[in-house]
């Protein structure tokens, strides 16, 4: 495995491990270690780093979507241009072009159901290139960003063994 | 009832003190483990879990399910060259354990030698003493990254051993050897006809160089029996699978036991194992992985504590020096004040006097926590 590809298996893990933290587990030096992020992040390989949080136990629960969008091309009019006109907004948390039965597909985040339903309605419906929206609200969370949401399993081997 | 007296030779484990301790305390986070921390690879258990639902629950043949030592045989060829017929050279048992006593009783007689490299897995004597032979310990040294050399055999009189018996990548020192280091091995093992039982259960966790078995240097296959099993790579302990390989001969004489008293090795296991080997290389990588950031992690938190280790290149043990001169009141000191076990070095042998055997099969989190706590400790 590349330094490179050690660091980012690391951040990928716990973004908030130390530099030193990050070298020991790669066998590496701290500004090394330091170095080697610095180009990640100036190549933009590494875009940001963020929690990743079970919503169930905020205060103020945001509501979250998966909107599948339809789209119909023209020539003038390609994938990315659509694309880059809807991930502007802010609401608009994730987005995918995809294979399948639709072409996009968008998760999105508000305060509530009315603002989700009145931004589809009201920013992203009214797109000409958008012929089809159909908005699933997401009810529960079981795994976010590959960390399971659950209690978790307890550790039950015998704490010492051969 | 009084136990026979082959058994009352055989003292209790030497960690099951150190259980006990551990045991009756709270927040305890325990580097004393020997087993992963990871569960199996969920395919594996979704097999067992079909095989449930479909109503597998009778024996298999003696020797395992012949799909499953077809993909044994398959998988040793390809990653480690190991060639041997899945009908007549491979045997499935409960756990590398049921294999390396099955060793002992079919191929040790009463009163033969058996040479036992130490510091070592907690099973070998006691499984050379139950077959009622006599062991003899071969230490290895620290100096010497817990190598086993052709120079320590003949040191501790080897070449009058009948069979020698070893673990690498090893348990509990987390040595491991190469190729060109076993040569000198082999080459003392076949200079003094012995029949080597070689435990390989940590052959997927060597991270410094390919793991290299003994048997598959010259004239070495036909004396060599391979232990492997499914415990360590694929984090399946408690379902019990391991396999030996041997020349039939071998193989028959440790069938001839096994059929008897295990009939075969668990049914539930054996499909967990098939699937494991068709679809879960890629869990294993990733443990795999984890374990080696976790080494490095221990490995220069333990320098820059000032604790000596050598560098342990495989399973998943670090073995440092004691900074006490009694390994095991550290640990019971170390346990009692800061709530970490780790398991002192002379329950492998005499030979881990003066060590202590620290498992990394923990959670970074945890193992972060732990090391902090053993720095406070010796500071």
């Amino acid at each position: 495995m590349s330094s490179r590809d050690a660091v980012l298996g690391v951040l990928r893990e716990n973004a908030r491990a130390s530099s030193e933290d990050i070298a020991r587990q790669t066998d590496s030096d701290p500004e090394t270690v330091e170095a080697i992020i610095d180009e990640l992040e100036a190549a933009g390989v590494v875009r940001g780093y963020q929690a990743v949080i079970d919503r169930d136990q905020l205060e103020s629960q945001p509501v979250r979507a998966t909107v599948e969008l339809n789209v119909t091309l023209d020539r003038e009019t390609g994938y990315d241009d659509i694309a880059e006109r809807i991930a502007r907004f802010p609401q608009v948390k994730s987005l995918y072009l995809v294979s399948g039965d639709f072409d996009f597909m968008m998760e999105v985040e508000d305060e509530s159901m009315q603002e989700v339903s009145a931004f589809i309605s009201d920013k992203v419906a009214p797109v000409p290139e958008i012929t089809q929206t159909v908005t699933h609200y997401v009810m529960d969370s079981y795994k976010e960003q590959g960390i399971e949401m659950g209690d978790g399993d307890e550790d039950d081997r015998l704490s010492v063994s051969p | 009832m009084k136990p026979a007296d082959r058994v009352d030779a055989v003292p209790p484990s030497g960690i099951r003190r150190f259980f006990e301790l551990a045991a009756e305390m709270d927040d305890v986070i325990s580097l004393g483990v020997g087993e992963p921390d990871f569960a199996a690879p969920w395919a594996a258990r979704d097999a067992a879990i079909t095989s449930l639902e479909r109503g597998r629950t009778s024996y298999t043949m003696n020797r395992g399910r012949s799909d499953l030592r077809a993909a044994i045989a398959e998988r040793m060829a390809d990653r480690y060259d190991l060639e041997y017929d899945p009908e007549t050279e491979l045997l499935v048992t409960a756990g590398a354990s049921e294999g390396i006593d099955l060793a002992f009783r079919a191929l040790v007689d009463p009163g033969d030698t058996v040479a036992v490299v130490q510091p070592s897995y907690v099973s070998y004597v006691p499984g050379v003493l139950f077959a009622g032979g006599e062991v003899l310990p071969v230490p290895t040294r620290e100096e010497e990254a817990f190598k086993l050399t052709s120079e320590r055999l003949a040191e501790a009189g080897a070449g009058d051993a009948d069979v020698l018996v070893f673990c690498y990548p090893n348990n509990p020192t987390g040595a491991t050897m190469t190729g060109d280091e076993l040569q000198e091995v082999a080459a003392f093992a076949r200079e003094h006809d012995l029949t080597v039982l070689s435990d390989e259960i940590y052959a997927a966790l060597s991270y410094e160089h390919e793991h290299t078995s003994i048997a598959t240097l010259p004239g070495m296959r036909e004396r060599t029996v391979v232990f492997n099993g499914f415990s360590k790579a694929y984090a399946m302990t408690g379902l019990r699978l391991g396999y030996a390989l041997a020349p039939p001969e071998a193989i028959t004489a440790m069938n001839r036991i096994h059929q008897y008293m295990m009939l075969s090795a668990p049914t539930t296991a054996q499909h967990a194992g098939l699937e494991a080997l068709s679809s879960c290389d890629g869990a294993v990588a990733e443990m795999r992985d984890q374990y080696d950031r976790r080494r490095n992690l221990v490995l220069s938190r333990f320098e820059e504590m000032g604790l000596d280790c050598f560098r342990a290149s495989g399973a998943f043990y670090a073995f440092p020096s004691c900074p006490w001169d009694d390994a095991g009141e550290f640990a019971e000191a170390l346990l009692e004040e800061t709530g970490v076990a780790v398991v002192p070095g002379t329950a492998f042998g005499d030979a881990g006097e003066g060590h202590l055997r620290v498992s990394y099969a923990t959670g970074i989190d945890d193992l972060t926590e732990a090391l902090d706590r053993v720095e406070r400790f010796l500071a």
